[in-house]
């Protein structure tokens, strides 16, 4: 297993590094279309063919990896932030702010994630920049993703706040920012760690729902979701290999994710 | 029953709750307060003036969700803004179509899971537990919506997509539950004493993880509901899966609210459902 772990990192570190440096690897601009040669086939110029309308494939996979790569990390960020202040801090404080907040939760909970993605975005602004549309996709799925962690994390404050060693703390004289500070923030990280590691893949993939149903990121500027809506065309142009090379690229970053997550699962 | 009622009372302040926050975003949605018969010219500037006080009273939140409660509280849930129907026609007519996709998916899902699960951690060897693992950790990596589009150039029936949606949850999770039953030492003198493996597995297996096992049911169900969005989407499947994606496309946000909200009690029914049904397993064997 620790093997296994070594070779995901090591696939994720190159994944990423790759995808950093498409400016610098990718043949053409993401955008850029080759408007003499739509759908070829691949070849030395274009080593996965172009699309549709005639951008080339690899450039667009690796520009959108770079936007799913760097964009899901920030969205479980956020909803790690989100989860720590509502979870973390109910958790700690007990008594009625625990019961409010958890109740706030079950709420979130009880809806289900696609449905309340829907929701939320068909509420704002369809026809934005295409920047726009990545910040409200990974933003949406930050603000939106944060109960199951609180719950989590809201467990873990709990069994801080009546731990001895805090116990002891407070009998020493140690109160407030302090006590969160020294004591809790620092004993709670392990749990942090483990639930920003469990939201990435879950937001990798939920934004890749998003792409293909049309609600995430926008066109020209690529995504996992956006590049996978090619997958509808076989049912008319038929079978193409290199059409499932961002399925390939996703389900080995989420599995790697999983095999990551896998030792942190004791925390969640 | 003292217990039922609470469950009751809670599920109906979350969806009191989950109501006021669609009604707020129905509320707070572009586009809301204006109506295109407005610029009628063959209205009188009266009957102008009245359909917008009419949009003007319904500015104030509270008192916008009073009236939308009210109304959904006779069965009137409004009227689809994009397909020009009454909301509660599309939910009858669609409903069942999703209750049948939904439930034949969660079955084969269930099947398949809870029978790699039992046969791996049966057969005791690292390469049955290393297939099962794979394919479930494979079908958790796939998105929801790849799966939909891949089964329908396969041809192949929606709900087994869905099917594999549901699988790798609960294998995962049934898979762990069962190994941990397992390790128990009544079960471990069980086998010393030469019971066999189908009988431990229905005598002392079954009924310990059977109350755990019913928690998964009620998330799944919620699982499987996340999921016919894309597949009855994708899959042209007339559900309401597929009424929500159009609603989100064309911005009906009082359908999609009222499906949301459909969404919650059902889940809620479920997830309450699974947790009393536990509860009453529990009882029985204590």
């Amino acid at each position: 297993m620790k093997r296994m772990r070594q070779f995901a990192w090591l696939f994720l570190a190159l994944v990423l590094l790759a995808s950093l440096g498409a400016g610098f690897w990718a043949p053409a601009d993401y955008a850029m279309q080759f408007r003499e040669t739509p759908n070829s086939a691949p070849s030395r110029v274009h080593l996965l063919g172009t699309d549709e309308l005639g951008r080339d494939r690899f450039s667009r996979v690796l520009y959108g990896t770079r936007v799913s790569l760097l964009m899901a990390p920030a969205a479980a960020l956020l909803a790690t932030f989100l989860a720590a202040l509502v979870g973390g801090v109910a958790g700690y404080l007990g008594g009625w702010w625990e019961r409010a907040a958890m109740a706030v939760t079950d709420l979130f909970l009880s809806m289900p994630w696609l449905f309340l993605l829907l929701a939320v975005r068909a509420m704002l602004p369809l026809n934005v920049s295409p920047i726009t549309s990545i910040a409200v996709t990974f933003l949406l799925l930050g603000l939106l993703g944060w109960a199951a962690a609180a719950r989590v994390l809201c467990a873990g404050a709990r069994d801080l706040r009546d731990s001895d060693f805090v116990l002891q703390a407070r009998a020493c004289g140690l109160r407030g920012p302090r006590l969160l500070a020294i004591h809790v923030i620092p004993n709670l990280k392990p749990v942090l760690a483990a639930q920003f590691w469990i939201s990435i893949p879950v937001f990798i993939i939920s934004e890749a729902n998003l792409g293909i149903l049309g609600l995430g990121v926008a066109e020209p500027l690529p995504s996992w979701g956006s590049l996978l809506r090619e997958l509808e065309s076989f049912a008319s142009f038929g079978f193409e290999a290199c059409k499932l090379v961002p399925l390939v690229l996703l389900v080995l970053v989420v599995s790697s994710f999983q095999i990551i997550i896998a030792r942190d699962e004791v925390y969640a | 029953m003292r217990k039922l009622v609470r469950h009751l009372a809670a599920m109906a302040a979350i969806v009191l709750a989950g109501g006021l926050l669609s009604a707020t975003l129905v509320r707070l949605a572009p586009g809301f307060g204006t109506d295109e018969q407005q610029l009628d010219a063959r209205l009188s500037p009266e009957s102008v003036e009245a359909l917008r006080q009419a949009r003007a009273r319904a500015r104030d939140i509270p008192g916008f969700y009073l009236h939308y409660l009210g109304r959904s509280l006779r069965g009137d849930l409004g009227e689809s803004r994009t397909l020009n129907r009454p909301v509660r026609q599309l939910l009858a007519e669609r409903l069942p179509v999703t209750a049948r996709l939904v439930g034949t998916g969660l079955l084969a899902g269930w099947l398949c899971a809870v029978l790699l699960a039992v046969g791996s951690t049966m057969a005791r060897k690292p390469a049955c537990d290393l297939f099962a693992t794979l394919l479930a950790g494979l079908s958790l990596s796939v998105p929801a919506a790849v799966l939909a589009l891949l089964f329908v150039f396969a041809n192949a029936p929606a709900c087994l997509a869905l099917a594999l949606v549901v699988f790798p949850r609960v294998f995962s999770y049934t898979r762990n539950l069962l190994a941990k039953s397992y390790g128990l030492p009544h079960l471990v003198t069980a086998y010393a004493k030469g019971v066999g493996p189908l009988r431990i597995l229905v005598w002392h297996v079954l009924p310990v993880a059977g109350t755990q096992l019913l928690a998964v049911a009620g998330i799944s169900v919620s699982i499987a509901l996340g999921a016919a969005i894309p597949v009855e989407a994708l899959c042209g499947i007339p559900g309401i899966g597929q009424l929500a994606w159009q609603a989100a496309l064309g911005r009906d946000l009082p359908l999609l609210v009222n499906l949301t909200v459909l969404v919650t009690v059902i889940t809620l029914a479920a997830n309450w459902g699974a947790e009393l049904a536990g509860q009453d397993l529990g009882t029985r064997e204590a």
